[in-house]
């Protein structure tokens, strides 16, 4: 990854460099079927925080919007090879940032 | 008795394993949290009877949702003697978590890297002696699907049990490690024995799924494949169940009747029209049911469920429900009281509710039964296909109408977050299984309630001894005729109204009480109906079963799971208050109209 600015540099707990671009951190929610991120925030708390974190939600880890529901539906989304299905509402709270 | 659990996350094969282990039939499906409740059963292992345990799935350690709370609650009270833990290879990248958080509560533990056959084609390999050496626990591979692997996973299990469990700290959460530590140890053990391609292969999965969840077609498609299923219930069980029928006429008036004849009449009476006649015409139904349930069970393997629920859940979420909550529907459609007990996956109250409150309403296969034996009796062979197809209709839309008028008082927000199991084939075993359980839950059901619900209608209709069978001086004529006020501005007989009644303990009842209450069986009983009854007054005779209170069990159920007795009775109330007027509405429009 080549980094453009040093200021917007993002340190996972582990504490490895995980992005280092300047594009900016948008919502899970906003990406378009066929488009990888990788996840940089989940901003979600207690029980949900942990179902998420059972299922692969980490940060740094690479997800990918598979598809859309109509009407405002829930969104299929991969991160490694497990598939999940989630609603609009849960991924606005996780931030992402695209390669 | 030593002890052994199964462990781990939903839909990894746990319930698949514990019936190759036991030789049990627990039902097994492609869905997260088919398994919400406790199973037991004993195997002699090593010399020794073992107990094993089915657990539901859990995701963490911190679980809240209540089959997750069942889980934590058994490990706490009952430690034991050897975990299994269950992982899916082809997720092990991220199901290890839950493995690092059972290490730590110091179990005697065995993995098992299930789905091996998948992993594989997948591309994924996984180096279990090197796992082992990092984790300092045995780890196998294998299939507990089709065997794979089962061998020498077991012979482990066996040299596992020698040894005890530690013992675990009274407060299972406070020993927990943080994620980010669990994190780091997941990494170190991953790095060297496991290997995960890149960007995986395009299957069978992404393939299908490019068609059966098409923004546009998906839905049609969905729905197509509804109305043929239930159309090939229809082709396929209606021949079955008059074959059926015939062979228990022949039977009784070959083998059966003359064999009671030298009994006293009222004897050879209860015996012969009210218990044989009774079961007989529901046992009828008994491969009609089993082809149901081959049904479902394909549709719950393949794992189209979560697909259900991914194309249905905006609507659902219109009505105050999720896409869940509409699986929970669709099962509902074999038999209601599993489905109730499905509800265990949602952890806010108020959304569990509002799917007690509605999930009723689905059509059961023991109301299929009815539906199956009158529109046969009183439609033409053309029309009767159609004529089931709107009750199920009439099942959704009920639901649908319930739904929206209670969900402000059940208000949720209630995360929808689901995981999509790839495509899966059912197997064979599985399917005799499947196929197995029903029957045998019938015949179980049948020795319960439907020998003594037959009897009493028997009775009932014969006595007192002075009155003309099935008269009005009989008891049944006396309840029919007080009870006639309320059922006669829905077009509902007397004869009728006592099969009712009787069908608020289990509807198989309602068919077998009909055929005691005619005094005849199979065909005579069809014949007898059709004279009897117009198509109209037949049809509102199937709301009023449709959407009446569906069993005794599933009130049980209602009450057991919403641990609230008011809860139940207005889910009693309301759905016998519905049915009433939705088939006041439905006979007095269509007399109104000149039918």
């Amino acid at each position: 990854m080549d980094c453009v600015t040093k200021d917007s540099v993002l340190w996972n707990n582990a504490g490895i460099i995980i992005s280092c671009c300047i594009m900016p951190a948008v919502a899970l929610s906003t990406l378009v079927p066929g488009e990888a991120a990788t996840i940089v925030a989940i901003h979600t708390e207690g029980p949900l925080h942990q179902r998420l974190l059972a299922m692969g939600f980490r940060t740094g880890k690479i997800i990918e919007v598979i598809r859309r529901a109509r009407f405002a539906g829930p969104l299929q989304v991969r991160i490694g090879t497990t598939d999940i299905l989630l609603r609009r509402n849960e991924a606005e709270k996780i931030m992402v940032k695209k390669a | 008795m030593k002890r052994i659990a199964l462990l781990g996350m939903p839909n990894t094969g746990k319930s698949t394993l514990f019936n190759r282990m036991t030789g049990s039939s627990a039902r097994v499906g492609n869905w997260p949290g088919i398994t919400v409740e406790l199973l037991a059963g004993k195997i002699l292992l090593g010399g020794d009877m073992v107990e094993i345990i089915d657990l539901p799935g859990m995701y963490d350690l911190h679980g809240f949702s209540e089959d997750e709370q069942v889980v934590r609650h058994f490990l706490h009270d009952n430690v034991p003697d050897l975990a299994l833990v269950v992982l899916n290879a082809t997720q092990i990248e991220r199901q290890l978590s839950l493995l690092l958080q059972l290490k730590q509560i110091n179990l005697n533990m065995v993995v098992l890297l299930n789905m091996a056959d998948e992993a594989k084609k997948f591309g994924i390999t996984i180096d279990t002696a090197k796992m082992t050496e990092a984790l300092g626990i045995p780890i196998f591979l294998l299939s507990a699907k089709y065997g794979a692997g089962y061998g020498v996973a077991l012979q482990a299990i066996t040299k596992a049990l020698r040894y005890t469990t530690p013992g675990m700290a009274e407060h299972l959460r406070d020993q927990l490690k943080s994620d980010s530590q669990i994190e780091a140890e997941m990494a170190r053990v991953l790095q060297h024995s496991v290997q995960v391609p890149a960007r995986l292969p395009d299957n069978l999965t992404d393939q299908l799924d490019r068609l059966m969840l098409h923004p546009w077609l998906g839905l049609p498609i969905f729905f197509g494949v509804m109305y043929l299923l239930f159309q090939a219930i229809f082709f396929f069980g209606q021949p079955l169940q008059t074959g059926v029928n015939d062979l228990f006429s022949w039977l009784r008036d070959a083998a059966i009747a003359p064999l009671l004849a030298s009994l006293p009449a009222a004897l050879q009476g209860l015996l012969l029209d009210g218990i044989y006649n009774g079961l007989a015409t529901v046992a009828a139904f008994v491969p009609l049911i089993v082809l149901f349930f081959l049904f479902m069970a394909i549709v719950e393997d393949t794992g189209y469920l979560s697909r259900a629920a991914f194309l249905m859940d905006a609507l659902m979420a219109k009505m105050g429900l999720d896409g869940r909550s509409f699986v929970m529907l669709l099962m509902g459609f074999g038999c209601n009281v599993p489905a109730l007990m499905g509800t265990r996956v949602m952890r806010s109250r108020s959304l569990r509710l509002l799917t007690m409150l509605v999930i009723p309403f689905s059509l059961c296969s023991a109301r299929l039964q009815v539906f199956v034996f009158i529109t046969a009796a009183l439609f033409s062979p053309k029309a009767a296909p159609l004529v089931l197809f709107s009750l199920y209709l009439f099942s959704f839309g009920t639901a649908i109408l319930t739904a929206l008028l209670f969900k402000r008082y059940l208000p949720n927000s209630e995360p929808f977050v689901l995981e999509l199991p790839p495509y899966r084939f059912p197997t064979l075993r599985q399917l005799v299984l499947r196929g197995w359980h029903e029957v045998y839950h019938f015949i179980h059901r049948a020795s319960k309630f439907i020998v003594a619900g037959v009897v009493l209608v028997w009775l009932l209709t014969h006595l007192p001894p002075s009155a003309a069978p099935a008269s009005a001086d009989t008891f049944a004529g006396m309840i029919g005729a007080w009870l006639h006020p309320l059922f006669k501005p829905i077009g509902i007989t007397a004869e009728l109204t006592i099969a009712l009644i009787f069908g608020f303990v289990a509807k198989e009842i309602v068919i077998g009480s009909l055929a005691v209450i005619y005094g005849l069986g199979g065909q005579a009983l069809s014949n007898s109906l059709a004279l009897q009854l117009d198509w109209v007054q037949a049809y509102s005779f199937m709301l009023f079963t449709l959407i009446y209170t569906p069993c005794l069990s599933a009130i049980a159920t209602l009450r057991s799971e919403s641990k609230n007795t008011g809860f139940m009775l207005f889910s009693v109330a309301w759905s016998l208050v519905l049915a009433w007027v939705i088939s006041f509405v439905f006979y007095q429009g269509a007399r109104a109209l000149g039918y």
